[in-house]
């Protein structure tokens, strides 16, 4: 133990004295884990985030589909469905998207939940029951189109007419993940805005009692009306996370050849010791060391190389991530929208992330270092003193 | 499958060491020729350096088997949550059953390749360096199954196929189920706590026995007796340990333990047991290859050390493992 902690501070003092050369490696050493670890972390965040706030929607929700392609429900299917015993409420929900020509944004809408509530998400007031003519907006809207509580927001309904709608409350810039690109009008103006056929919604969503039962439920109700596509909540959540393991892999992959050209540099690094490096060696030898000394000697410097690039790596990936948004990543991992929110990752890292970031790059460095300092260590004394 | 990064570093690992391990194996090959200690030739130099390099590639290698390990449970236990029934990582294995084969061969090849490494420091204590022989023969004994473990964890990420229902440990480690891990559970719990009790008992009494006496019988029982505790407690940890961590009378999951919710009991669990059996199954082997040794102090002072730390982590491992049937309010007097 003792003989391994002078070795480990003569592998430092070494280090040290040749300062421009390690310093080399390690900055690109810690330039490969950070970049890995960026993206480690970016994707783990998405999906605990994806994850947090799915938690908070529908257990089942039921779409109609014609030849391959969502079309909108007939309100006849709420009371089928209500009939299947284990299921609770069912409620349609009306929304679609709107694209905006002015500003090249989609918006996505809304018609005016039934109990919504008055919460702190929201700054203005909530309409009444039988009012229309309002609009409560998402805070991206509001940028886009420069509004502010009380001015109107003009929108172009499906017969080309402007329909002018007062803004009556914005959403907070806290909710903006959800609310960013949110647009909330009553049932008469949707219906002019769209065009809804009588008796139609765009989907359902679907209460059931016993979370066990859910899968079950879809069943039933794919066999009672076999042109719905039932969606359950664990379905989507299953599709975010392998949809994020698989962007996160693929970036990986990507990289993957970045790691490659680091271990060509590092391997070059090892093998090419200068003359003097070489003398060293024959002098530790022909002064008592062992071939295994030297190893064990090179095992160190190796260690501390790698210990100090990974910490360092994955600090500095911590801070690009969680303090400064992941700016190098964000459009590849993210995705793509005119109307973004803009938000600040939870901060979350685990030990399995640790792992796999040292088995994609501590574990290649080692095996590309072996060789040179095995061949470092069995130069003969007396050929390498004599010059 | 294949773009989770968990399962990228796999791969990338398993790679490094079978092209590692490939390189070490013509290596062995030719010392298996060549090898003469008595021998001055070029030849004879040249092998004995290169002994080097595969000692320190082993090590690595080793190192490289602990943490794939623990990544690859780790993987396919957090792989759960995109499997329809699966809970833990044994619903993620039963997804492609080759990945239990993955899991058999990295638990064997973990212990052989710490056998590979106590071998080996007994070797370089001795001048005449006499298992040499034997340690490139152990190299290529490993490069088929380190090979079989890389190739099978290949097929079995790319056979994973996330939209198969698979079934849970609720319901494989169940009393009425068929196959090895429910007759594991079905085992009687007061049959199961008395033949662990017994192992590790005789394990202890032989563990002194063999460090008080220099009698090579003693040593050959203790590291029997030490694989047999290391089956017996594995078995146990399905049969009765598990649930003393879980509090629930019906869930026999060896997976579980390694998750947050039990304060990733199962690491410490498990590694003091590996490390138990390898340095107790050392003290035998040491035994064995005592004649091959010319200076005999050596293999006493290196199995003293091996006794000890097998009794050591035998210990942790028992404390760890007891610890909640002793202190916590849950009993199993019912069952």
């Amino acid at each position: 133990m003792i003989k391994h902690l002078k070795i480990l501070e003569f592998a430092l003092s070494s280090l040290l004295r040749r300062k421009l050369k390690n310093l080399a490696i390690v900055s690109v050493f810690t330039t490969v884990t950070m970049v890995i670890a960026s993206i480690l972390f970016l994707t783990h965040s998405f999906k605990k985030e994806a994850l947090l706030i799915l938690q908070g929607s529908p257990e089942l929700i039921v779409q109609r589909i014609q030849a391959g392609r969502h079309a909108l429900i007939p309100l006849s299917y709420v009371d089928a469905i209500k009939g299947l015993p284990g299921v609770g409420d069912v409620r349609p929900r009306y929304w679609g998207y709107y694209y905006d020509p002015l500003t090249g944004a989609n918006f996505t809408v809304i018609a005016y939940p039934e109990g919504i509530r008055k919460t702190e998400i929201i700054e203005g007031s909530l309409p009444g029951a039988n009012e229309h003519g309002y609009c409560l907006i998402g805070s991206g809207v509001a940028d886009a189109r420069f509004l502010q509580i009380g001015d109107e927001l003009f929108l172009q309904d499906i017969k080309g007419r402007v329909l002018s709608l007062k803004v009556r409350g914005i959403f907070k810039k806290s909710s903006q993940i959800l609310t960013n690109d949110l647009v909330i009008i009553s049932r008469p103006d949707f219906d002019r805005l769209f065009g809804f056929p009588e008796g139609h919604a765009t989907d359902l969503t679907v209460q059931v009692y016993n979370p066990t039962e859910i899968q079950n439920i879809a069943g039933k109700v794919k066999k009672l009306l076999p042109d719905t596509r039932p969606i359950t909540r664990s379905e989507i959540l299953r599709t975010y996370d392998s949809l994020f393991n698989w962007r996160g892999g693929m970036l990986l992959a990507l990289f993957a050849s970045s790691v490659l050209a680091f271990v060509i540099l590092a391997w070059d690094k090892a093998t090419g010791l200068s003359a003097e490096e070489r003398q060293e060696i024959g002098i530790l030898k022909a002064i008592g060391w062992e071939t295994s000394d030297v190893l064990t000697l090179k095992f160190w410097e190796g260690a501390s190389i790698s210990l100090i690039s990974f910490l360092t790596g994955i600090i500095l990936a911590y801070i690009h991530v969680f303090y400064f948004s992941a700016v190098l990543f964000e459009p590849a991992l993210k995705g793509w929208s005119v109307l973004f929110p803009d938000f600040r990752l939870r901060p979350y890292v685990d030990l399995y992330q640790c792992f796999v970031l040292f088995m994609v790059t501590v574990v290649p460095y080692t095996a590309s270092t072996i060789i040179p300092s095995w061949k470092a260590a069995i130069t003969d004394p007396d050929s390498v003193m004599r010059g | 499958m294949i773009f989770h990064p968990g399962i990228i570093a796999l791969f990338l690992g398993s790679a490094v060491v079978v092209l590692m391990l490939l390189y070490i194996s013509l290596l062995s090959v030719r010392v298996l020729r060549y090898w003469d200690i008595r021998s001055s030739s070029e030849l004879q130099l040249s092998l004995e350096r290169k002994t080097y390099l595969t000692s320190t590639i082993m090590n690595y290698i080793l190192g490289y088997q602990i943490v794939s390990a623990l990544l690859f449970i780790y993987t396919v236990d957090s792989l759960h949550t995109e499997f329809v029934g699966a809970m833990c990582a044994t619903g993620v294995l039963n997804a492609n059953p080759v990945g239990w084969y993955v899991l058999y061969l990295k638990v064997l090849n973990l212990l052989l390749s710490g056998l590979w490494i106590g071998i080996n420091i007994l070797d370089q204590r001795s001048p005449e360096y006499p298992l040499t022989r034997l340690k490139s023969a152990l190299v290529l004994i490993l490069l088929p199954l380190i090979a079989a473990e890389g190739y099978l964890e290949v097929r079995y990420f790319l056979g994973l196929d996330p939209a198969v229902i698979t079934s849970c440990c609720g319901s494989m480690f169940s009393a009425q189920g068929k196959g090895l891990a429910s007759s594991l559970t079905a085992i009687p719990v007061k049959k199961a706590e008395a033949g662990f009790a017994l192992v590790w008992t005789l394990f202890f009494i032989s563990g002194t026995l063999s460090l008080k006496y220099k009698v090579s019988s003693f040593k050959y029982v203790f590291s029997i007796i030490s694989v047999l505790a290391f089956v017996v407690s594995l078995a146990s940890v399905v049969s009765f340990i598990s649930l003393y961590f879980y509090e629930l009378p019906t869930h026999h999951c060896p997976f579980d333990i390694l998750q947050a919710d039990f304060n990733y009991v199962g690491y410490p669990l498990y590694i003091s047991l590996f490390l138990c059996t390898i340095t107790s199954m050392l003290t035998g082997i040491y035994e064995a290859l005592r004649r091959k040794v010319e200076r005999k102090d050596v293999v006493d002072r290196l199995q003293r050390k091996t006794t000890l730390s097998g009794l050591v982590f035998g210990l942790l491992f028992l404390i760890i493992s007891l610890w909640p049937m002793v202190f916590s309010s849950f009993t199993l007097q019912g069952y």
